[in-house]
């Protein structure tokens, strides 16, 4: 199996030949800085153009297809758009706050991005609490959401962020409990760690029920979380404009933009790790051929394509379902996703202490 | 077969930092060249709220619906108790059915909770 740590130990080794120690450490961290721009850059960039073209898809129609083969420059030519926009200054808004509002959101994805496993020894941040901190770094999204909402002055933005702050911290509790599920039979919160340990099984197949009930929560909390519809309440353009981010124009609209399809992968790119065994290969104990064949696909294919699959997912509810009422959409999470969840939390603890998974 | 850290650095904290900081400088590279290529031009009434085109009336940042607060409370309650679950779940397979047992009275506990609430009528949306 390829190992990126070959590439980055060697750089490591050719950088402190040149240089002192404490140099080698601030390049890499510049190196690491520059990598995870370009790379939140193109995959937002990606994803915007892979939303629009299944959007066309699922709605017969043809999609962005004059810039560039096949549309491919058009979200390229959207940031450009974006970046020669006019960035309006408002009268009565709180500026400091204002300000202040896309910084954490950006930042919150940012670090919660860093969190993922993209292949074999290209982990950036790798705490043993990983999923943990995980958690609690994308939670600051929600404080830069309510934050634009507050301090934009506007009816329609402090309506779609209360409705998006009520939202995400009802589904964070799914969210939070079905990762506590998988944390059950990993027996560690490092991400690493709950790579490692399925390479003989990914979890969805190794805990079978209580594994795919909470796979099912995850989705759908998960969807709820990133603010897309069916979940889309905050920012339903048919009652609130564009909910949270009304006031915000040019670049710093882009930036909500950037960070909800960016929260779209990192949704799915947690679910890859938790139930698809992040850049582990398909593994099937016995099957020695098969596992050797499998092996010899990079890791970060792997990776990327497993989180483009359950992006693709989350993308179809969105196309597919009508938009749900606050009511509606806070007595699913309450009532039904939050019982459901401690139940199968129990099912999974009995699994665990009882050696039923495979 | 998991191989070491990247670049050999074992200091996450210095790595979370890095990520924090990249995030700001995205932002702050992007509003920077956005100053330098947008067009600028004032008019008083453009920095108006965009509402329906009317003066706005009254103050927008208001009293809003306690509903929201409710949910927040029912939120912070359950969310300090999920927290607690975490160390036990990871070191669940060694705790055993000892593990299982003594969690059992706090699960009752978060569920009584929620039965509670729901009796009470607080996640209903009023």
């Amino acid at each position: 199996m390829q190992d990126f740590s070959l590439i980055t130990s060697w750089l490591d080794s050719l950088l402190r030949s040149y240089m002192p120690g404490w140099l080698t450490v601030t390049v890499e961290c510049v190196l690491i800085g520059v990598a995870l721009l370009l790379v939140y850059a193109l995959l937002a960039l990606f994803y915007i153009y892979y939303e629009r073209k299944l959007c066309a898809a699922f709605q017969c129609r043809l999609g962005p297809n004059r810039v560039g083969p096949w549309g491919v420059l058009q979200s390229f030519a959207d940031m450009f758009k974006m970046l020669i926009k006019e960035i309006i200054h408002l009268n009565h808004i709180d500026r400091f706050l204002f300000a202040l509002a896309p910084y954490l959101v950006i930042a919150a994805s940012m670090m919660a991005f860093a969190v993922l496993p993209w292949g074999n020894g290209l982990q950036i941040v790798n705490f043993n609490i990983g999923i943990f901190f995980l958690i609690a770094v994308s939670s600051i999204g929600v404080l830069g959401i309510l934050l634009a909402g507050w301090s934009s002055n506007n009816k329609f933005t402090l309506i779609g962020s209360l409705r998006s702050g009520a939202q995400m911290v009802s589904y964070e509790l799914s969210i939070g409990l079905s990762v506590i599920t998988m944390v059950c039979l990993a027996g560690t919160m490092s991400v690493d760690g709950i790579v490692s340990q399925q390479s003989d099984l990914w979890f969805i197949f190794k805990g079978h029920v209580p594994a795919i009930i909470a796979f099912v929560i995850y989705m759908i909390a998960g969807t709820a979380e990133t603010n897309r519809g069916p979940f889309d309440l905050p920012e339903a353009e048919s009652e609130l404009t564009a909910g949270y981010h009304t006031e915000y124009s040019g670049i710093h609209f882009g930036f909500f933009y950037l960070a909800e399809y960016l929260n779209l992968f990192i949704v799915s790119g947690v679910a890859a790790l938790l139930f698809f065994g992040g850049w582990m290969p398909l593994h099937i104990p016995g099957w020695e051929a098969f596992n050797n064949v499998m092996d010899y696909i990079p890791s970060v294919i792997w990776f990327l394509g497993k989180a483009f699959v359950l992006s693709f997912v989350i993308i179809w509810f969105k196309w597919t379902f009508p938009r749900l009422r606050i009511d509606q959409l806070l007595s699913l999470e309450w009532k039904y996703l939050l019982p459901i969840n401690l139940v199968n939390l129990v099912l999974m603890a009995l699994v665990v202490v009882y050696n039923l998974y495979f | 077969m998991i191989s070491t850290a990247i670049f050999g650095i074992e200091n996450n904290g210095l790595l979370g930092v890095t990520a924090l900081l990249t995030g700001v400088a995205l932002v702050f590279l992007a509003l920077w060249i956005a100053k330098l290529i947008s067009p600028r031009s004032f008019n008083p009434q453009k920095g108006e709220a965009y509402e329906c085109g009317i003066p706005t009336r009254g103050e927008s940042m208001s009293q809003f619906k306690v509903g929201y607060y409710l949910f927040a409370i029912l939120f912070l309650m359950f969310d300090v108790e999920t927290v607690f679950l975490f160390p036990w779940a990871v070191r669940m397979n060694e705790l055993g059915v000892n593990g299982l047992l003594s969690i059992a009275i706090f699960f009752g506990v978060l569920v009584l909770g929620l039965v509670y609430a729901w009796r009470k009528g607080a996640l209903e949306w009023k």
